[in-house]
């Protein structure tokens, strides 16, 4: 029902049209980044897919390295280095992380919470050779490297992402569950070990896979604790271990082309696991937020 | 009937053990920051008494006459890092504005989890993809194209080399530092009071001069400190840069020649290192790289505690 008056009026002028027109553009830059992102993350993958797959058969993951210029041979023995190294590493964090986030969430009072929490955004943001040298200071000078010393310096790297999602999902157990156990008259330990950590139990999971995830592909803390090249395959933490990322580095510096392809397969081994790893522990996360936000 | 308030030795003991766990736990992380400052100027003591401060001016690093010094590395770090934000700050708050204001809602979420995939994919991966691909890419298409047409600038000038020089460590590291910025920037987005956005659209403003009105100036500090944790990220990353940076000597404005950055070098030469002095000089390195990633990441939470502060009103 708008007459010609009002559509005159409706109608946009010049400095309209230019506004517009800058909207556009800055949403079509918005695009453009987003865009450029995905690509460098497409490229990145599809280049190791395309590099590494030729290289992959059984004998990659069930056979040591051959001898220099000799074909075959695997990597068996950084497969089993890494697993044994991460284990460890997660088997000091998380406990580590879980008491902090605990304290920090449940326990401490605010101001000190505030001074804590500052402490381990600190260390969230250390560079990893940093950390690796530390346990080598402190670890292995004198005393030689092994797969311990390693998960000792991940478990530094891994501490600061255990204790935050954990205070996350701590935060969002229901405040009622926790009035009521403390209503009741239940001690605060039993609270805690009772009602609100088996609450928050898939979160704690999803935040230790995350941190596995980032562990898994640290290579600088390898470097100074755990880089003497062996190769047997070997379980025993109080060895120095190979491992896949050291493995990668070493690949590439290698003159033997044939090395070069198993660097781009051992990487897309690495890189499928961190990845995968990553998108299932951020989607379960996710998800449990709004479940328990709800 | 037990006197109600009494509680019992198990609760009371239980209550104790776990205030000295979880308190110790937290302890223990504070006491390895410390512990790690201390230990790391321990190594580096062979360096520093022989060197002092000066080594942070000395452009001296040769393993042969056991000469060393930090300014190269210095330069190096900052060099790259410099550029490296230069590309990656407006990116990341460009996708951030994407993934919280521009996109429709089902590409939100795909396109933030393909962002964080590429935040999770290890250094080394990265490098590696920097050696063999990235590289030659830049030197046969976009190098030869930079030096014609910017070549007036001295960043542009010498011709390109291999693939291995300070533009490659400057993509590589701009690809990292992106997904970090960019999350953390996102978020800040996202907070912003849903009816400061409304009114403003309602008042007539197109969706970017109300990103430009309201969102940025109220989500200013925390930018900036996203960019600045960014940059933390980038001067500590080793392993990517030592792969694609040529780690050669050299305090030029080239970024078609190669250089060194702290982290790279020490990632680089510590496992041929030949004396003690050298291993005591490389961690002396390394001490000026924990100043300088402590100086940017304090100064980062530093930033968002303030900005949080004048958000909320003090609560």
């Amino acid at each position: 029902m708008s007459s010609p008056a009002v559509s005159a009026l409706l109608a946009p002028d010049a400095r309209l049209r230019r506004r517009k027109l800058v909207n556009h553009m800055m949403e079509g830059i918005g695009t453009l980044a987003a865009l450029a992102a995905i690509s460098a993350l497409v490229l990145v993958v599809y280049a190791v897919a395309s590099r590494g797959y030729s290289a992959l058969d059984r004998n990659f993951f069930t056979k040591v390295p051959a001898t220099f210029g000799e074909s075959g041979g695997g990597i068996a023995n950084s497969i089993a280095g890494s697993i044994v190294i991460v284990l460890c590493a997660t088997a000091i964090a998380l406990p580590f992380g879980v008491l902090v986030a605990i304290y920090l969430g449940e326990l401490a009072p605010k101001r000190v919470s505030r001074v804590f929490s500052l402490v381990l955004d600190v260390l969230n943001g250390l560079p990893s050779i940093v950390i690796g040298i530390f346990i080598f200071a402190l670890f292995v000078v004198g005393h030689g490297q092994s797969a311990l010393k390693a998960s000792f310096a991940l478990s530094i790297i891994m501490l600061p992402l255990v204790a935050r999602a954990t205070q996350e999902v701590l935060a969002l157990v229901p405040k009622e569950l926790r009035e009521g156990s403390l209503a009741l008259g239940v001690s605060r330990w039993r609270s805690v070990l009772g009602v609100i950590l088996p609450t928050s139990f898939g979160g704690i999971l999803t935040g230790a896979t995350l941190a596995v995830a980032r562990a898994a592909g640290e290579t600088a803390p390898l470097l100074f604790t755990c880089s003497v090249t062996v190769t047997q395959t070997s379980w025993n933490p109080h060895e120095a271990l190979q491992s896949i990322p050291l493995t990668i580095f070493e690949f590439l510096e290698s003159p033997d082309p044939a090395d070069h392809a198993r660097a781009w397969a051992a990487a897309l081994v690495l890189m499928t696991f961190v990845l995968v790893l990553s998108v299932l522990a951020k989607a379960a996360l996710a998800r449990s937020r709004r479940k328990l936000s709800r | 009937m037990r006197a109600l308030g009494r509680r019992s030795v198990a609760d009371r003991l239980g209550d104790w053990i776990l205030y000295g766990l979880t308190g110790g736990a937290a302890l223990g992380a504070m006491l390895i920051v410390v512990l790690l400052a201390y230990k790391l100027v321990d190594e580096a003591r062979p360096a520093i008494s022989k060197y002092g401060i000066g080594f942070l001016w000395s452009r001296a690093w040769d393993p042969v006459r056991n000469h060393f010094g930090a300014l190269d590395f210095i330069f190096g770090t900052f060099y790259t890092s410099f550029f490296a934000l230069l590309i990656a700050g407006p990116m990341s708050i460009a996708i951030a504005l994407f993934l919280s204001e521009l996109a429709p809602r089902f590409v939100r979420g795909v396109v933030g989890t393909l962002v964080e995939m590429l935040a999770a994919i290890p250094s080394v991966v990265i490098g590696l993809w920097g050696v063999f691909v990235l590289g030659p890419a830049l030197t046969e298409h976009v190098n030869p194209f930079l030096g014609s047409a910017f070549g007036f600038l001295p960043f542009f000038r010498g011709g390109p080399g291999n693939g291995n020089n300070l533009l490659t460590a400057v993509v590589v590291l701009a690809i990292m530092v992106i997904p970090i910025s960019a999350s953390i920037a996102r978020e800040l987005f996202l907070s912003v009071p849903q009816e400061l956005e409304d009114g403003a659209l309602a008042l007539g403003l197109t969706r970017w001069e109300m990103i430009r009105g309201v969102i940025l100036p109220y989500t200013r500090g925390g930018v900036v400190a996203a960019i600045i944790l960014g940059l933390g990220r980038a001067v500590g990353e080793a392993i990517a840069v030592t792969q694609v940076i040529g780690g050669t000597l050299g305090i030029h404005l080239s970024l078609f020649k190669g250089g060194d950055t702290l982290a790279s070098r020490i990632a680089a030469q510590y496992q041929g290192a030949a004396s003690n002095l050298q291993i005591a000089s490389l961690v002396y390195l390394a001490v000026i790289l924990l100043a300088i990633s402590l100086v940017v990441n304090l100064g980062a939470q530093l930033i968002v505690r303030r900005f949080e502060f004048q958000r909320t009103g003090g609560s």
